[in-house]
């Protein structure tokens, strides 16, 4: 593909919708379609054909709206709403444009859901077809990569990623720039880019939604970052757990391919750059970098220590660059608008948005992209309808297993890296479970240790036997077995695993605990001293006998 | 090759580029404690025994990965370090049925030396008692599940200095053990030369020679050490 041929594509694919009178969109991201989405589809298809309106209205698929609990979510081009809860049924009244039907389940941009957010990554949902490149380049896809390789030399690009103080979307928040430059300054002649969508924390799935409803998206950040970094073939780790997102990746590696957006002589340049995709076999610590490396070269997935990092010695020991696929799906805007613009957007050490995964006690849960810095309570209440009646908010848990939880006393706190850090909780790579007061911290602490220790690989002593012990003393706690000598133990082991691990999950597996001893130190100390659990949750039975 | 000085627990020390830490400290007599490490052996950096504290960085390093560094500043023996290691045998002693009482090493195990040196009297933490199975299948030499630490020392000789790979590691965290070929018993391992190089490597009584009885057996360490300078040296070339 070429300059010209680029915008011939946009060009034809705009100048065909015109005569689209209504672009009926269907979310076909997991959640609309365990809902029931393909029916939806099958019946908005067969109706437009019925109706003799084949020609004026047009059903496609598209990415993840957002508000997943009332999906299947249906799209209107001719008046911009969003259909909520849509069942075959309500196909006729659809495609012939009767909304008397939807009382209570249409949806406009200004419904307070949509009209608090800001959507950079999740722009194009509602509007482009994810197994469509067309759609994709008419909405604009594919130039950040046409001026990162027409317009733009390798360190231009690194610079503007710089500009735009990107910090990286996995979790830790490093700069996305740096990153980069460590890659492209390496004397080495081959480099990889790997794009980590091993989203695994449990809650989130901001990541698979992505790659279900804009694929392109993250594969023209991926190629963008090839030509900073000098790489020429990339790799996508996927989840073997999200069928849909592997088969929406294939599919657009195949049509990128098919374009001349993959492979040789991109844009007619001598830039060439290859996306293979590398299916996990569903462990956690995969989607640790060095353990993410190994598992794609074929090895067992586990964790090397660090350093080298991978910048410097990764996939078969070349300088490798590994970013989220939200990162990569940053990207391409950046390029286009420039990094000042994205700097301009969030607050100043964070820039951007960030899209959380809202799961558990709110009103509206799905996929909210907010500005990073955006409080708490703005998230909860503005946008997600707040807690339902009857029940009263506790906290809220970030950064999944890895994270911590944010009390009551906090909702006010920007969501940056930083102030999350500070209370001892983390951004995390996006998941954000909302409990109510009938949750017991404790068994929300054990819940997390029992996940870090059914995904510890074993390779490091103080992970693979320290998680089992912390869960052990949490469980016994939760039985009302607990003892004084119970607090001290989980503290030695806790400084234990986040100095001694070798790798990420064991030293964020005491997190967790850590932030809720912190924040509800008084739920502890009712189970231990008083044998009660103060949320009712804890089944603790005969609990004077173990004790007398 | 050059030479580089660092300071080590406040003793200077002078080191080879290149070099590790371990290596280095070693050399000049201070002996940092490890399981997972074997000269002779490639390093993985499991047992996270051989931390040490280097000045100007936040994190503990592995010594045994870590390579030394002109007028680096090293500490293997604060107190904090002392803890993890304490706490580190308290949870191998906790994880698997460590019975040193009817162990062919006892009084010869690096695992129970080690509790010693670091003052380990007694295990805070609860036993776990895991059921696990001792594979006799093979006519010399046998495997007790229970006693392995998992330092991988085993897969790391068999794979790197004889050759085979029989050894490997199959499933993860608390589920992880040492198996022979596909999970096979080891008497029928297709892929074994019966050297038994694993069973002198290995830390504890988890492999252990047929025919020895409680505080029997002694390990031979040497063989490594040959194997290693003779093919260095070139010695089986006339």
């Amino acid at each position: 593909m070429t300059a010209e041929t680029l915008r011939q594509t946009r060009d034809a694919e705009l100048e065909r919708r015109k005569g689209i009178k209504n672009r009926i969109a269907c979310c076909t991201v997991a959640g609309c379609e365990s809902a029931g989405s393909g029916e939806v589809r099958a019946a908005l298809e067969r109706e437009a054909a019925a109706q003799g309106r084949a020609g004026e209205v047009e059903v496609r698929g598209t990415g993840c709206m957002g508000w997943c609990s009332r999906g299947p979510l249906v799209r209107c081009s001719s008046n911009d709403t969003i259909y909520a809860e849509v069942t075959p049924a309500d196909a006729p009244a659809l495609v012939s444009g009767d909304a008397g039907r939807f009382e209570g389940r249409a949806l406009t941009t200004e419904h307070p859901f949509y009209a608090g957010q800001r959507r950079l990554i999740l722009r194009n949902s509602g509007h482009a077809d994810p197994e469509r490149i067309a759609d994709y380049i008419a909405q604009g896809g594919y130039q950040g990569l046409l001026k990162a390789v027409t317009a733009m030399t390798p360190p231009d690009i690194v610079a503007e990623v710089k500009r735009s103080r990107l910090r990286g979307r996995g979790g830790a928040g490093y700069p996305t720039g740096l990153k980069w430059e460590l890659v492209a300054r390496h004397p080495s002649t081959v480099s990889y880019v790997v794009c980590n969508a091993d989203e695994g924390d449990p809650g989130a799935f901001m990541n698979r939604s992505v790659l279900e409803g804009d694929p392109h998206r993250v594969l023209e950040g991926m190629a963008i970052a090839g030509r900073a970094a000098g790489a020429e073939q990339g790799y996508i780790y996927a989840r073997g757990e999200s069928p849909l997102a592997i088969e929406r990746i294939r599919t657009a590696i195949e049509q990128a391919r098919r374009e001349g957006l993959l492979g040789s002589r991109i844009f007619d340049s001598n830039f060439q750059f290859q996306i293979d995709l590398r299916i996990g076999a569903g462990a956690y610590v995969c989607g640790e970098e060095t353990a993410l490396i190994k598992s794609i070269e074929g090895k067992r997935g586990q964790p090397a220590p660090r350093p080298p990092y991978p910048p410097e010695s990764g996939l078969w020991g070349h300088p490798t660059l590994i970013n989220n696929v939200e990162t990569f799906a940053n990207i391409p805007a950046i390029i286009e608008n420039g990094g000042d613009w994205f700097a301009s957007i969030g607050t100043a050490s964070s820039p951007g948005t960030k899209v959380f995964a809202v799961a558990g006690r709110v009103q509206r849960t799905g996929l909210v992209e907010v500005p990073i810095g955006t409080t708490l309570r703005t998230i909860l209440s503005d946008i997600c309808g707040g807690v339902p009646e009857g029940y009263e908010f506790k906290a809220a848990q970030t950064g999944g297993p890895a994270g911590g939880c944010i009390p009551a006393p906090f909702l006010d706190l920007p969501m940056d890296y930083d102030s999350l850090t500070r209370i001892g909780t983390m951004m995390g790579s996006g998941g954000l479970i909302v409990m109510d007061t009938s949750t017991c911290m404790v068994d929300v602490a054990r819940f997390f240790m029992e996940f870090c220790m059914d995904e510890s690989c074993g390779k490091c002593i103080p992970c693979r036997a320290g998680t089992v012990q912390m869960h052990s003393i949490l469980e016994r706690i939760t039985r009302g077995e607990g003892s004084e000598a119970d607090f001290w133990m989980l503290e030695e082991l806790s400084a234990l695993l986040r100095e001694a691990s070798l790798c990420g999950l064991g030293m964020a597996a005491p997190n967790p605990v850590l932030s809720t001893m912190r924040h509800f130190r008084g739920e502890y100390e009712a189970h231990v001293r008083e044998h009660h659990c103060p949320a009712g949750h804890c089944p603790i039975h005969a609990s004077e006998e173990v004790h007398s | 090759m050059s030479v580089r000085t660092l300071e080590v627990d406040g003793k200077m020390i002078t080191a080879l580029e290149g070099q590790t830490i371990f290596s280095a400290a070693w050399d000049s007599g201070i002996h940092i404690p490890r399981l997972c490490h074997l000269g002779g052996l490639s390093d993985v950096g499991a047992c996270r025994l051989c931390l040490v504290e280097i000045e100007g960085q936040k994190r503990l390093q592995p010594s045994c990965m870590t390579k030394v560094a002109e007028d680096m500043v090293v500490r293997t023996n604060t107190p904090a370090l002392r803890a993890h290691r304490r706490l580190i045998v308290e949870l191998l002693l906790a994880e698997r049925n460590h019975v040193c009482s009817v162990c062919v090493l006892n009084g010869a195990c690096e695992l129970q030396d080690l509790a010693a040196q670091l003052g380990v009297d007694h295990v805070r933490l609860r036993p776990q008692y895991p059921k696990l199975e001792v594979d006799l299948s093979h006519d010399r030499f046998g495997l007790d599940h229970n006693r392995c630490i998992l330092c991988t020392r085993c897969v790391r000789v068999c794979d790197e200095v004889e050759g085979a790979h029989t050894w490997d590691v199959a499933g993860r965290g608390k589920n992880s053990r040492v198996i022979t070929d596909l999970g096979e018993p080891w008497g029928e391992s297709a892929s074994c030369t019966s050297c038994g190089k694993c069973v002198q490597v290995c830390p504890t009584g988890a492999l252990f020679s047929k025919g020895k009885t409680v505080a029997d057996m002694r390990k031979d360490r040497g063989f490594l050490r040959y194997i290693v300078t003779a093919r260095e040296k070139k010695l089986w070339i006339a």
